[in-house]
């Protein structure tokens, strides 16, 4: 799969071929840090990570206390980002919002690119009816636009983070299945796999050792990015009222209780939404950047 | 060599379907190999040669079970590999072996050739855990790769040294048949002949029976005890190799060997081209499969269909067409 970056390390340095792992991760972080905006979709990731991990040191208020005689106050020294309709700060809330949208997203991501690998990997390695039974399973819930079908399956189960996280990653399963099934059914006609099959190897061998380190960059490509359309999904539900619960600090709850006050304090949804932004642009440039530097035919 | 039977292939046939139709329904068949049956004795190297979609291959993985054959018996030292379970077809694996033409594809790029080794061994259970590292030494040594290498990726050996790995993985669970599917034709023609020499020796060191599937008719003659001629899903010619070389019968063995440039300018030999395209397998000729093209081609071609008859003087040599028996008459 990625002979060509391999046979470049060799030729840069044949000096120290014993630690060919090793060369092989040198040759994949050289083309990622040749890549400015993969870099800079990173750091605004890890920028996040950290805030988000350490949202209770860097808020400078409680997310949660009201203060209403300060009610929609603008940016100011003291509340930097300004306060919102019940005088809390939007910094602190912001703050702790990265949290449940960071873990809302990669959780999500997480639960579906497992079913997702799962039902793919069988689809494409086994064929036949179960193929066709999964795909055209897979093909009626794309059918359906991602936040309708979040929204019908979040309004069965009731509106609640732990739902929401079920619900984006519901409609993750089919995207995996289909980038997994068509990897599948490459590397299965691979000669190696042959190999393998005249030792006498059992499938669940083949599958989990042979196939699946095989067929891993495009889905760790595709994580990445669908990190991004949770997070939009997320905050889309939670706007929409079907998401995380209001007292909660939430970027799409923020955004829906600052709608109201648009005119006179726009700051209450341009800074949520600014980082909602900010959040998704760099998982998405992160992600593009992966797929540069994993994939051996686009050299620069 | 000893003349006890280790592989007998009866009346083997496969097809592949071919779907179509809104439901999917099974419209036609790709007769891939159509009824072909011949032994291959214990020590012995038996050549499958032909040109390209003749069947050698899929007659290779339709031994080894890669893909189940759509009839007919493969007896493996008097035992059905066909009727075989599952499980069962996995702990008989252990004696037959395959060695893959494309040594870029047949590694796993993920894995040392350690890793590679030894998990033939975990599989096949042939050697205990504590041995396994001096086996892959030796194993490696035998077919002349250092043993300071056996931690390396396949991507950082040459071609040459992949096939010799691919050798390796297959010895290392002792078979009795190695059925090697075009190992030389992607190498160099000078390494070519160093992995037929390894070959040729390791059949020495152990005892190994080869099935070795090629089109290049230089290999097989330096490789080969026995020789197989498909065309289009038959075999129409099996011989000792003298014998073929020296007398083929069939029009088909004629035209083929006709076809290897010499490099004696004093032997003029006469090519014999023949005319047209091998006809589709979905739908092969009637009669004789070769009579469309057939230089010698007479009404009887048309119509029946020849068998595999004993033609030899003295050595082995059994032809399926119809010109023996004008002959003979």
């Amino acid at each position: 799969m990625d002979h060509q970056p391999q046979i470049e390390t060799m030729a840069v340095n044949p000096a120290r071929p014993e630690n060919s792992r090793a060369l092989r991760w040198k040759s994949f972080y050289k083309k990622l840090a040749k890549n400015k905006a993969a870099l800079a979709g990173a750091f605004i990731i890890l920028v996040f990570a950290l805030l988000a991990i350490f949202a209770p040191l860097i808020a400078p208020h409680n997310p949660s206390t009201f203060d209403l005689p300060n009610k929609l106050q603008p940016p100011s020294s003291d509340n930097w980002l300004g306060t919102d309709d019940k005088g809390r700060d939007i910094l602190s809330r912001i703050l702790y919002g990265s949290r449940i949208s960071l873990v809302v997203g990669i959780l999500s991501t997480i639960l579906g690119a497992l079913v997702g690998i799962i039902l793919g990997i069988v689809s494409g390695y086994y064929g036949k009816w179960v193929d066709t039974l999964i795909m055209r399973i897979c093909d009626v819930l794309l059918a359906f636009p991602g936040i309708l079908l979040a929204l019908a399956i979040v309004s069965v189960l009731g509106a609640s983070t732990t739902n929401v996280i079920i619900a984006v990653a519901f409609y993750a399963i089919p995207t995996f299945a289909r980038i997994v099934r068509g990897s599948t059914l490459t590397v299965k006609k691979l000669e190696y796999i042959d190999a393998i099959k005249a030792m006498g190897a059992r499938d669940t061998r083949i599958i989990f050792r042979h196939i699946l380190p095989n067929i891993m960059s495009p889905i760790i490509v595709q994580s990445t990015l669908y990190i991004a359309s949770a997070i939009i999904t997320a905050s889309a539900l939670s706007f929409l009222g079907m998401g995380t619960k209001p007292p909660t600090p939430e970027w799409g709850t923020m955004l829906a209780q600052g709608r109201s006050y648009v005119a006179q304090a726009p700051h209450l949804t341009i800074f949520p939404g600014l980082v909602i932004l900010l959040v998704v642009v760099g998982f998405n440039l992160f992600g593009d950047g992966l797929r540069d530097a994993l994939d051996p035919r686009s050299k620069k | 060599m000893s003349n006890q039977a280790l592989l007998e292939v009866k009346e083997l046939k496969q097809y592949f379907p071919i779907k179509g139709g809104v439901f999917g329904r099974t419209v036609n068949h790709v007769k891939a190999v159509d009824d072909i049956s011949f032994t291959v004795n214990e020590g012995e190297t038996v050549s499958i040669v032909g040109e390209s979609g003749c069947g050698k291959s899929t007659t290779g993985r339709a031994i080894l079970r890669l893909d189940n054959p759509y009839s007919g018996n493969v007896l493996f030292e008097g035992e059905d590999l066909i009727s075989l379970s599952k499980a069962q077809m996995r702990k008989k694996r252990k004696d037959l072996q395959i060695i893959f033409q494309d040594p870029y594809a047949s590694l796993n790029p993920r894995q040392t050739v350690s890793q590679i080794l030894e998990e033939a061994m975990e599989i096949q259970s042939v050697v205990p855990r504590k041995d396994r590292r001096k086996k892959i030494q030796e194993l490696l040594e035998t077919v002349g790769i250092g043993a300071h290498q056996m931690d390396r990726y396949p991507h950082e050996f040459s071609g040459g040294q992949r096939q010799r790995i691919g050798i390796a993985r297959a010895l290392s669970v002792n078979p009795k048949l190695i059925v090697c599917d075009e190992a030389v034709s992607a190498l160099d023609v000078s390494i070519q002949a160093q992995v037929l020499n390894l070959l040729k020796d390791l059949q020495r060191q152990f005892k190994l029976t080869y099935l070795f599937i090629s089109h290049d008719l230089g290999v097989v003659r330096h490789i080969s005890d026995r020789i197989i001629v498909m065309y289009l899903g038959k075999i129409v010619e099996i011989a000792d190799k003298k014998a073929l070389f020296d007398d083929p019968k069939h029009p088909y063995t004629q035209a083929l060997l006709s076809a290897i440039p010499s490099t004696n300018i004093a032997e003029k030999k006469e090519r014999i081209i023949l005319k047209g395209d091998v006809p589709s397998p979905i739908d092969p000729p009637v009669g004789c499969r070769f009579h469309t093209r057939c230089p010698y081609a007479f009404e009887r071609c048309a119509v029946e269909e020849p068998k595999l008859m004993n033609v030899g003087n003295g050595g082995f040599q059994q032809v399926a067409c119809h010109l023996m028996d004008e002959q003979a008459k």
